[in-house]
């Protein structure tokens, strides 16, 4: 185990180039990910204000 | 949908993923299952190329790093060949979803340009004795990377999405009839400075055994990009399309 | 009936050029610019002649890069902001018209002032006099297609305020190609090579480039304009 973390001496050269390799990919699907959930949370927001800026509640002294 | 007209397969095809609804859903039908077999694929891939395949007599463990740089290499310069394509269709026929589909692949364009020179810089420490050397390959890839983020920038300094779209498409195209010239000016180049050329991979180091995981991981970069590229493209789209009735309905009502 | 089609390229040349005329500081702009590089250099790296002279192509050369990159933001700015170029689309003038006269006229007020000056930014360096000939080849061969895929760049970026960056990354990896052959040329023949094939390869790209890019600038000022 020790001899395939060591890379014949070249563990710094191999072990950073597929470190950069997995961390950009998975980065690469991971950002996409946590934006789509921003921008679900961002739309339905925006649906909700505009579905009340459009029939506003009955009520009108209730609200804040 | 009443009229049922017998169609190309192929243009109808265009014409059903060339609405972004349905691009959207079909998207997201398949994208867990690129990314499945993506995650399967590449860990299969490491796996051969990390532990499987025998060290090199010349270069010992560090030509281990050429199954994550020439993968790379060449994705760099396939995504640039797809996302060309795609700007072609978005100019020529103003589809909307081409066009957000050319503008996502190019971050990552930029993303597998960027991993091929820190590998390469990587690899060319213990083969070469500096990280950095004026090979004819390396110098195309750091213009590549110039031009990947060139179009990126271009795309996000103007405002009006579908504008800017098509303005880094035609940039996007320029640049396609530039990188031959590009590269072949720097081949010219570095074969007059330097006698011989260095390179990374010749016919000689090309061993039976290495190519599994070189065949596995090219295919698996693919998938990938195919999988990021839907990723970004729906975010794109419904942020695109936020007004629009068909996002309102699948993100608005959607638990 | 209408003006063909060289007299609407000679009418917009001419405009330019009488534009030019009456900004003439402007004009000076990009010499300045390579008269202070020219005179930065020596300070930086110490008057040796001889080192100097080793490098004053790529000076003189990555120098009218920059210069002409600066001149691209504004190649378009005013003809957009006062309506001349919506006004031409509309009233159906080719496009590619105004793209090949800009491109012209651009090379007029930089490319050929720059080559013109660049016997002083030699004498500066201490270039070799014997390279001089080949290095004004090389400049007379390669500013055209410097202005003319700047051209393409400035008619995408129109729309943008504040693009001068922006414009040097899209427009500098462009111009690899003919900074390679043109400093190619000369220091071929510094070395003692013929610099022809150098400068044959100049002019094949200048070719290449004047048929295809006034297209590429023309579809650009049509999607720029239609947008904004």
């Amino acid at each position: 185990m020790s001899d395939f973390l060591a890379m014949g001496g070249y563990a710094f050269f191999v072990w950073t180039s597929y470190g950069i390799f997995l961390t950009t990919l998975v980065l690469g699907l991971v950002l996409p990910a946590l934006r789509r959930r921003a921008l679900i949370k961002e739309l339905r927001q925006a649906y909700r204000r505009a579905e009340a800026r459009r029939k506003p509640p009955r009520n009108q002294g209730a609200e804040q | 949908m009443a009229n049922k007209q017998k169609k190309n397969p192929i243009v109808l095809f265009i014409h059903k993923t060339g609405s972004p609804e349905y691009f959207y859903k079909l998207s997201g039908r398949f994208l867990p299952w690129l990314i499945a077999i993506t995650t399967i694929l590449t860990a299969w891939g490491l796996y051969q190329a990390l532990y499987v395949v025998p060290p090199d007599y010349q270069q010992s463990e560090s030509y281990r790093i050429l199954f994550i740089h020439v993968p790379s290499a060449w994705m760099s310069m396939f995504i640039y060949a797809a996302m060309a394509v795609m700007a072609f269709i978005a100019l020529v026929w103003r589809i909307k979803v081409a066009e957000i589909c050319a503008m996502a692949s190019a971050p990552i364009g930029a993303a597998f340009t960027f991993i091929t020179l820190c590998t390469g810089a990587l690899w060319g420490k213990p083969m070469w004795g500096a990280y950095w050397v004026w090979d004819a390959r390396m110098t195309s890839e750091l213009v590549l990377l110039f031009i990947y983020l060139g179009i990126i920038a271009l795309y996000r300094s103007i405002d009006d999405r579908r504008a800017a779209a098509r303005v880094a498409s035609i940039m996007a195209l320029v640049g396609l009839v530039n990188l031959p010239i590009i590269h072949y000016s720097v081949e010219w180049w570095t074969t007059l400075h330097q006698g011989q050329t260095i390179r990374l991979t010749g016919p000689s180091s090309i061993d039976a055994s290495m190519l599994p995981p070189l065949i596995i991981m090219a295919v698996a970069t693919k998938t990938y990009f195919i999988a990021a590229m839907l990723a970004n493209a729906r975010n794109m789209l419904i942020e695109q399309d936020r007004n629009k009735s068909w996002v309102r309905r699948l993100i608005g009502d959607a638990p | 009936m209408r003006a063909g089609s060289a007299q609407v390229l000679m009418a917009m040349i001419w405009r330019d050029l009488r534009l030019a005329m009456r900004r003439r500081g402007q004009l000076a702009h990009p010499l300045l610019f390579l008269t202070l590089i020219t005179v930065l250099f020596p300070l930086a790296l110490g008057p040796d002649p001889k080192q100097l002279g080793a490098i004053a192509v790529g000076i003189i050369w990555v120098g009218a890069l920059v210069a002409v990159t600066m001149t691209l933001s504004d190649l378009y700015r005013s003809d957009r902001d006062d309506g001349w170029l919506e006004q031409l689309m509309v009233s159906g003038h080719p496009m590619v018209l105004v793209a090949i006269g800009r491109s012209f006229s651009h090379w007029l007020t930089t490319g050929l002032p720059l080559l013109l000056l660049t016997p002083l930014f030699a004498s500066f360096l201490n270039m070799p006099e014997q390279l001089l000939s080949t290095l004004l080849l090389s400049l007379l061969l390669g500013t055209p297609t410097l202005s003319l895929i700047g051209n393409i760049v400035a008619a995408l970026t129109v729309g943008i305020g504040r693009s001068g960056f922006l414009v040097g990354l899209l427009v500098l990896p462009l111009y690899v190609p003919v900074l390679l052959f043109a400093a190619g040329a000369v220091n071929a023949q510094a070395g003692g090579l013929s610099p022809d094939a150098h400068l044959l390869m100049l002019a094949a790209i200048a070719t290449l480039a004047a048929t295809l890019t006034p297209w590429a600038t023309a579809a650009a000022l049509r999607t720029s304009l239609s947008s904004n």
